[in-house]
């Protein structure tokens, strides 16, 4: 069984669910078998071959990409996206640097402008999906078991499950991780990574992926840079060495500060879709 | 690990080919994983160990090309080999550059026994 990603574990189940809902839907666990059928396939091969003293070898070329599953199902939600007329926002950092909580102040800001909707990733409980629907937008819940960031088909299935309207923002608030998201293509038309000031600012040297794929690096809890060690200027440089085409925000998710620059961004590239 | 999913992935997609073929055995795996994929190479090795138990890639060899990237960089025009996810111009030192190969994530290709 597969240990480490636990997909050999009958518990490790995605589910998607909105707020206050009971009935759990399963979506995808790890779609491949393990082995039986093609056990037998080799038992008959052998019966039917068992003269043959050597077996022929030959080359089977495959060239296919890896994430094509994925990248596929990336390019559905897109082409559904653009049809509706959605900016969809993949918000991606570590644990606890502050998406949840930046989420709740955009919701109370622009609520009355925007249809906003939210698609909540973690790997267990609702208590996100929560907050998201006491700060007054429609939220849905995956719940990821072990896996350690969303997929197209999550995505996919918690969209349909959101009835979103045309003309709408959907922000998705990926699994807490600073490494896994970054390969999974969700469909998105923007890539948020979020570092928090208590993390240390070499973070985008530590882990140069996700802020290669992103657009947005927004610097958050900067009301406690007084209290930190924490270099704004050179967590900004080494975020550029990675990727030369970032955009910054320096923002507050307690105090407020610097975020009418990013409810100006989200509305701009809302009206430019 | 996002690896594990990858080496599901891999797994998924040999064990079709391998299926159409028709073949008997696998006996090689062979797929490209570019330096600027994202992939840590140690921990897709040890995921593969993991992804291919009770599978008929459970004997197989695994092998593994790494190519380097290849990047052009947008101010003096150079392009220049990669091989690192942090990376300068080696003529202008800028860090204006575009990416053209390096993240390639492919399942190559399968020998297999008839
Ligand atoms: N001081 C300060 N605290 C903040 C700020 N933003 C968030 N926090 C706190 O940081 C903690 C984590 O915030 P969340 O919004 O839950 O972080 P998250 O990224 O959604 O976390 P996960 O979903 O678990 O990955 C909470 O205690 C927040 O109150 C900020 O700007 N300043
Ligand atoms: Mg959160
Ligand atoms: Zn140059």
């Amino acid at each position: 069984m597969c240990g480490t990603c636990g997909c050999g574990d009958p518990k490790n189940v995605v589910s998607i669910s909105l707020p206050g809902e009971k009935q759990k839907i399963e979506v995808h666990t790890h779609e491949h078998k393990h082995g039986d059928k093609f056990h037998s396939h080799e038992h008959e091969h052998h019966t039917h071959d068992h003269d043959h003293s050597h077996a022929q070898q030959r080359v089977i070329e495959v060239e296919q990409d890896i994430l094509s599953a994925n990248n596929l199902l990336a390019a559905r939600n897109r082409g559904y996206f653009d049809a509706k007329n959605v900016l969809s926002i993949n918000l991606m950092s570590s644990p606890g640097s502050g998406k949840t909580s930046l989420l709740e102040k955009t919701i109370v800001a622009l609520k009355e402008q925007l249809n906003l909707y939210v698609v909540e990733g973690d790997q267990q409980t609702m208590n996100d999906a929560n907050r998201i629907d006491k700060a007054g937008a429609p939220v849905v819940q995956v719940n990821t078991g072990n896996g350690c960031h969303l997929d197209a088909d999550m995505v996919n299935q918690a969209v349909k499950k959101l009835q979103i309207k045309e003309n709408s923002l959907v922000f998705i608030e990926n699994v807490g991780n600073l490494v896994c998201p970054s390969l999974f293509d969700l469909g998105e038309s923007k890539r948020v990574v979020i570092i928090s000031v208590t993390e240390g600012d070499d973070k985008p040297l530590k882990y140069p992926v996700i802020f290669k794929s992103a657009d947005i690096c927004i610097i958050n809890k900067i009301d406690l840079l007084p209290y930190v060690d924490f270099d704004v200027k050179k967590v900004k440089e080494y975020a550029l060495q990675v990727n030369h085409h970032l955009t910054f925000f320096e923002v507050s998710a307690k105090t407020d500060e610097g975020l009418s620059e990013w409810y100006g961004w989200l509305t701009e590239n809302f009206n430019a879709k | 690990m996002h690896e594990m999913s990858i080496a599901l992935s891999i797994v998924d997609i040999a064990e079709k080919e391998f299926k159409k073929s028709g073949a008997a055995k696998v006996t090689e795996l062979e797929l490209e994983i570019g330096l600027l994929a994202g992939i840590e190479y140690d921990a897709l090795e040890f995921a593969m160990q993991m992804a291919v138990k009770n599978t008929v890639l459970e004997k197989a060899v695994l092998k593994l090309d790494k190519p380097a990237g290849l990047a052009k960089c947008n101010d003096c025009g150079l392009e220049f080999e990669v091989k690192e996810m942090i990376f300068s111009c080696p003529d202008c030192k800028g860090y204006n550059n575009s990416l053209i190969r390096g993240k390639e994530l492919r399942v190559k290709s399968l020998l297999v026994d008839d």
